[in-house]
């Protein structure tokens, strides 16, 4: 298994070198959907089944199509660091061609929902108009989870909702299609694409502009703004007010 | 003034202008007494200060805001600079709010400065009323005058609230679903109430246009008069100190307001309203704009009322999620418990001082601020309700406890209503037991003397450790307190004892029961002359 994944490592970098070159690279370098049913097995099939028919440690990968791999592989949420609430988001152990390569296989063992095209990822297609009813798609399906800031939010059990900051557009599209963890499934009927971009322009939105009002202190609320005027504001001017007390000595 | 007119005629501007003002006011005499006002030196005296400074901020900071705030429910579609809100339905209220932090010259740092203040001017109270407990500066005479102070603590837990829901974004519409909830929760009338409140059913299209007069109306105009005779008694009564050389019961010690305590305060004044204004340029507060127009649908993850009201959020958060039906009437015990346990907490605040004035059964005039050590029962009771206040507190950010200290909420919960329960016995406890241990310490320093670590080996071969006595100066602070005794049970005119009196005297046996004597003048000369001979 560790030779496979070598052998992966390696012809991925020479398929990266292969990039570099301006000539452009040929199809023939790309992986093949044997290279990703390979991959699958080396680093999935222990928890989700050699044939993604799912053990009790892992569910069933049939059907889940290749935007829920091209998620979970390239957030880094698989292969799993360790069985807790939930999968935690780290840096990706695969690169995108071994992820395409395994979304590739995932996708020919059933109809599933497929990476977006481009077209639904490009924040600047989006019209001020439309950033405004992506905002309010946000409030009403996301906020409640995610804060209205995209700051995130506690679950039940341990669980949360991640923050929403500086996370890849198709990222943000696949979660909403294919509702991975704990979020549910905002599939083309309920949100459709044209939607699904605006809240992306949104939250392109979020990103880019800082808040106007000075440091946000975590978009957090009133928590965090309590705990800053107890211990700054207020912790300052007592120390101001022992200064002005003191005697010389 | 006769006076004056004796005096040979040195002709100033300033002279000659204050004897104008004074021929047709009088003033003189009012300014001469106050002058001469002594403010004792402690910087737990300055916090009172903080407190008006910040006041003076947000009356400044919220008469700007007036000019362009506008408060009403009719629905307009935003046509402003920002741009996530563009063309969204809103109220007139959220608009113009916007307007206020995107299109109006200074109006977002306005905005930040009256809610920053806001949150200081709560804070500061808060602190103002902890030293004021634990010295014991509410006993006679007074009493009266820290009930005045805790009705304005209430008073801004209003202000604070009514304002916080004015902008009529998401935050402050859940804020406000959780007030509808809250007294819809009261049997029988709660609806009524509600109804009343809201002018029909929640939201409707009232609630801002009311808030808004009683925010900037009705609760400004009661709080500056319950400041003005605040203050009053305040100079009646004259401030308390420490005790120290040459500081009694009968005599206040310190600057006097003119000249040196103007120029400290003068410049303190601007040393808060400059803190105010840096944080405002720098860090916001309430980003209105996230939040978007109140829509009772979304909740966003995250929702906390501000810090001062945070208590009462975390005690719906702990309440036990039970509800009962009777007679066809739901009872919801999950927001009828937590009321109940807030409104018991607020009265044994408000009442502490004739509460512990009729259990000591002390009834004497007290200008010398106590050190919290020197009465542990009341520094114990003060630690727990510290306790009780705080986990209520925290319990308001439970979900934020849980997902940055990466917790499960529930356990969260859990330890926080356990800890609600346990935590004030705890506090009460150890904090007697350390206050208690403090008065031994004291009074072991001042009959022997500091240890000093030289170690003398006299001629018969004993070694002793040399202890260095306190000067005049330092043992004052360490001298002066009263001793107090249980009340004992007597049979009154009638020559009956009463249950009340059985109660009163178990209750003093519980407050002075453990205690340290002070040490006495004959145990003073006696260990003195121990020391010499």
């Amino acid at each position: 298994m560790i030779g496979l994944v070598v052998a992966g490592g390696a012809s991925v970098a020479v398929s990266s070198v292969a990039n570099a070159e301006p000539a452009a690279a040929p199809h023939s370098q790309q992986l093949t959907v044997e290279d990703g049913e390979q991959l699958f097995r080396a680093n999935c099939a222990s928890c989700h089944g050699l044939e993604a028919e799912g053990t009790e440690n892992g569910p069933s990968l049939i059907g889940v199509g290749a935007a829920s791999v091209d998620f979970q592989v390239m957030t880094g949420r698989m292969p799993m660091a360790f069985q807790g609430p939930q999968a935690e988001q780290r840096a990706p152990q695969f690169t995108q061609e071994q992820s395409d390569a395994m979304g590739e296989y995932i996708a020919a063992l059933a109809p599933g929902p497929a990476v977006p095209d481009a077209e639904w990822l490009d924040a600047s297609a989006v019209d001020a108009e439309g950033v405004a009813r992506g905002a309010e798609l946000f409030r009403i399906n996301c906020a409640m989870c995610h804060n209205v800031a995209g700051a995130g939010g506690a679950l039940t059990e341990g669980k949360w909702a991640p923050h929403l900051r500086d996370i890849a557009p198709q990222h943000v599209y696949e979660a909403m299609l294919t509702g991975p963890q704990n979020m549910p499934v905002f599939n083309d009927a309920n949100i459709s694409p044209e939607q699904k971009r605006e809240i992306i322009a949104y939250l392109d939105y979020l990103d880019e502009n800082p808040s106007v009002g000075g440091f946000d202190l975590g978009s957090l609320g009133p928590v965090s703004e309590g705990l800053f005027i107890w211990i700054i504001g207020l912790g300052g001017l007592v120390g101001v007010a022992v200064w002005l007390t003191s005697r010389p000595n | 003034m006769t006076t004056t007119a004796a005096r040979p005629a040195r002709r100033t501007l300033t002279g000659a202008a204050s004897n104008y003002l004074d021929e047709r006011t009088s003033i003189s005499t009012f300014v001469a007494t106050l002058g001469r006002k002594v403010f004792p030196d402690h910087w737990s005296f300055m916090l009172g200060e903080v407190i008006l400074y910040s006041f003076v901020a947000i009356l400044l900071s919220g008469t700007f805001l007036t000019f362009f705030f506008e408060p009403s429910m009719t629905e307009v579609h935003y046509d402003g600079s920002y741009v996530p809100l563009k063309g969204i339905a809103m109220s007139a209220a959220y608009a113009s709010a916007l307007d206020i932090s995107f299109d109006i010259r200074g109006g977002l740092l306005m905005r930040q400065i009256h809610h920053w203040a806001a949150l200081l001017f709560v804070a500061a109270i808060g602190l103002h009323m902890l030293r004021v407990f634990f010295t014991g500066a509410f006993r006679k005479p007074r009493e009266i005058n820290w009930v005045i102070g805790f009705v304005l603590f209430i008073l801004a837990m209003a202000e604070g609230f009514t304002g916080y829901s004015l902008p009529d974004d998401l935050l402050s519409g859940n804020g406000l679903a959780i007030i509808n909830g809250m007294v819809k929760g009261i049997p029988i009338v709660g609806t009524w109430i509600s109804y009343l409140f809201f002018g029909g059913l929640f939201p409707g299209h009232e609630i801002v246009p009311r808030l808004f007069v009683l925010h900037i109306m009705l609760l400004p105009a009661i709080v500056i008069a319950m400041i003005g005779v605040h203050l009053v008694l305040m100079v009646i009564n004259k401030h308390t100190q420490f005790a120290g050389p040459g500081k009694t019961n009968d005599n206040v010690v310190g600057a006097p307001i003119m000249p040196l305590f103007a120029a400290k305060a003068g410049s303190f004044f601007f040393i808060v309203f400059g803190v105010l204004v840096l944080i405002s340029s720098l860090f916001t507060i309430n980003p209105i704009w996230n939040y978007g127009p109140y829509d009772p649908s979304p909740v966003s993850a995250g929702t906390q009322p501000d810090w001062y009201i945070g208590f009462a959020d975390g005690a719906l958060r702990l309440a036990p999620g039970l509800e009962s039906e009777i007679l066809g009437w739901t009872v919801s015990w999950n927001i009828l418990i937590p009321m109940v346990v807030l409104g018991l907490f607020i009265v044994l605040v408000m009442f502490y001082p004739f509460i512990e004035q009729w259990i000591t059964g002390d009834k004497r005039e007290h200008h010398i601020a106590e050190r919290p050590r020197n009465n542990p029962t009341r520094t114990g009771i003060g630690a727990a309700g510290i306790v009780f206040y705080a986990v209520m507190w925290a319990a308001a950010s439970s979900d934020l406890i849980a997902t940055h200290f990466r917790l499960n909420v529930f356990q969260v919960t859990w330890f926080l209503q356990a800890s609600l329960i346990l935590g004030p016995i705890i506090a009460y406890v150890l904090t007697k037991r350390i206050a208690l241990g403090l008065q031994k310490k004291d009074r072991e320093i001042l009959l022997h003397g500091y240890e000093s670590g030289r170690i003398v080996r006299r001629p018969g071969g004993e070694f002793i450790e040399v202890h260095e006595p306190l000067d005049e100066y330092e043992s004052w602070k360490l001298k002066a307190y009263d001793s107090y005794e249980p009340v004992m049970v007597r049979p009154n005119a009638k020559g009956r004892i009463t249950p009340a009196t059985h109660l009163r005297a178990a209750l003093t046996r519980w407050f002075f029961e453990d205690r340290i004597s002070p040490v006495t003048p004959r145990e003073l000369e006696a260990a003195q002359r121990h020391d010499h001979h």
